[in-house]
């Protein structure tokens, strides 16, 4: 027993406390449940954007980036920005057609916009294999989360139990609502922690920013920037690029972006939102520093580089409030896949098998299904292997091909037709696929293109595949023309 | 409004062509290395952009936001 893990179980009991408060008297329909209503200002919209970002991806993984790979971990700082330029444009038209026609889900717009259910369906069916793998990895970042810094007490298997079944209870009683809220700790908490740690570490054990960017550039010429080969500016900018294109395609942020209570939000928060997101440079800050304290981290290890540097250098308690941190930056994410993949699994796998269910019973039957939907995610996390990483690469690249027909769709006169769009998906799924099992890179795929260019991201191949067969197919196989 | 939002363009230039330019450690530029000065600009930068690109734009000046 010691100091840190008092703080981290209060974590857990203050998430879960709050989380089920946050129903407040409301009556949980399929529209209170998955979209709040519709009410969300600017405060919670902003807080549950920057929620879904700062996962323990951030936490974990920008500091184990930055460990590990040096120069190439900036590019998170740059998607996540470019992100942000993207949605001043893109989500309030998202927003009113949503609201127009009071829709629930990311494959709610597709099946309206394109008018095809079956467009609705496989749109569900690439989020929901998305988004298994991405709730695995936060319920694997929690688990090594608490067990690290309740110093072993805690086995990571009964901490991923808890802190799944956390999730599930305050998701099923009070959906987006409870998300929200256990953002606002959240983010309260990662901004000074993080703040703290970026600041301090650096002054504490090198003096000051410039010595300890100069001692590592003494011990590794070079990290600090790209590389000429592998991660070069050509990866950096076809990855940044990518990214910031998928970053709002993710069901689970697509969907929170309903929430707002007007169009306004979305455009303020594309005003704060880059500033804001400077958490990260913090966290790369906390990787860098531990670089030459804790030395000799390799392969998945590097994630723990933050933790191991916190253990060396503070007392339990506050390691436990670092822990606690990390646990939030797992819940908040993890309550909004769960709740967006079950709300997918009713209202666009179920539903659209049996026309004329009611929202009641759809909202019945979503609740019904987060706690399976969290047992089966469970279930990989325990399981473990490496498929889970290669799934999780698949998930990103995969939302990535919604990023064409969801443009096109909010276009006066859209090119694409519905079966367009479907030929273009299925396409590019496809293609992400293949390259990311076999392990393809542009060099193997395209040889005959200069050295210069074989660093491109793969996902720029399967996006353009994508382009090219919807457009040919639109072209060729005009549909009945559906002005909306 | 119309010539205001290509600044938004900026941004992308400055993130997605810079790392070509600035990929270097150094000089050190407020104690960063040089490449992750240039980013850290390019993030404030977009802020400044975006704050431009709301105040002169029309649909943020109906009560509420309008569409």
């Amino acid at each position: 027993m010691n100091a840190a893990l008092p703080i981290i179980a209060a974590s857990v009991v203050v998430a879960l406390a709050v989380g089920v408060r946050a129903r407040s008297g409301e009556e949980m329909s399929l529209e209170q449940w998955t979209v709040g209503g519709r009410g969300f200002g600017t405060m919670l919209v902003f807080l549950l954007m920057a929620g879904e970002i700062y996962t323990t991806f951030t936490f974990l993984g920008g500091s184990g980036w930055a460990y590990g790979k040096g120069g190439p971990a900036y590019y998170i700082l740059c998607y996540i920005t470019l992100a942000y330029v993207t949605s001043y444009w893109l989500l309030p038209p998202i927003w009113t057609y949503a609201k127009e026609r009071r829709l629930f889900s990311q494959p709610d717009f597709f099946a309206a916009k394109y008018d095809s259910p079956l467009l609705g369906i496989l749109v569900a069916l690439v989020g929901i294999v998305a988004l298994v793998p991405y709730m695995v990895l936060q319920l694997k970042g929690l688990g090594i989360i608490v067990a690290t810094a309740s110093y072993g007490v805690v086995p990571p298997w009964a901490a991923i139990w808890i802190g799944a079944a956390t999730v599930t209870a305050y998701v099923m009683v009070s959906g987006v609502r409870g998300s929200a809220w256990t953002a606002v700790i959240k983010d309260t908490m990662i901004l000074v922690v993080v703040l703290f740690l970026g600041i301090y570490l650096p002054l504490h054990y090198y003096g000051g920013f410039t010595a300890m960017f100069e001692a590592i550039e003494a011990a590794k010429p070079g990290f600090l920037a790209l590389p000429d080969k592998g991660q070069s500016p050509v990866w950096f900018a076809s990855t940044t690029l990518l990214t910031a294109l998928g970053a709002y395609m993710w069901p689970h942020t697509f969907a929170s972006l309903y929430t707002a209570k007007d169009a306004g939000a979305f455009r303020r928060n594309a005003v704060i939102l880059p500033i804001y997101q400077l958490i990260n440079l913090f966290v790369f800050l906390v990787g860098f520093a531990a670089i030459l304290q804790v030395p000799g981290l390799k392969g998945p290890e590097v994630d723990l580089s933050l933790f191991r540097l916190a253990i060396q250098s503070f007392p339990p308690w506050f390691v436990g409030i670092i822990g606690a941190t990390g646990v939030l930056t797992a819940l908040v994410p993890g309550s909004m896949i769960l709740m967006s993949g079950a709300t997918l699994i009713a209202n666009n796998l179920y539903r659209p098998m049996r026309p004329g269910t009611t929202n009641a019973a759809t909202a019945r039957l979503a609740k019904f299904v987060v706690p399976i939907l969290a047992l089966v995610c469970v279930g990989f996390t325990l399981q473990g292997g490496e498929t889970i990483v290669q799934l999780l690469l698949l998930g990103y690249s995969f939302v990535t091909q919604l990023f064409p027909s969801l443009v096109t769709s909010l276009l006066l006169n859209n090119p694409l037709t519905r079966d367009g769009a479907i030929a273009g998906l299925v396409t590019g799924v496809a293609a992400v696929t293949v390259m990311t099992l076999s392990g393809a890179t542009i060099g193997t795929l395209v040889p005959f293109l200069p050295t210069a260019f074989h660093d491109l991201n793969t996902g720029i191949v399967a996006l353009a595949l994508n382009l090219v067969v919807a457009g040919l197919v639109s072209a060729l196989r005009p549909a009945p023309v559906v002005v909306r | 409004m119309v010539y205001v939002r290509w600044l938004a363009v900026l941004p992308f230039l400055g993130m997605l062509i810079g790392p070509f330019v600035f990929n270097r450690v150094t000089s050190f530029v407020f104690g960063m290395p040089l490449l992750l000065a240039w980013l850290v600009f390019w993030v404030l930068m977009t802020s400044v952009v975006m704050g431009v690109i709301y105040l002169c734009d029309p649909s943020n000046r109906t009560e509420g936001g309008g569409r």
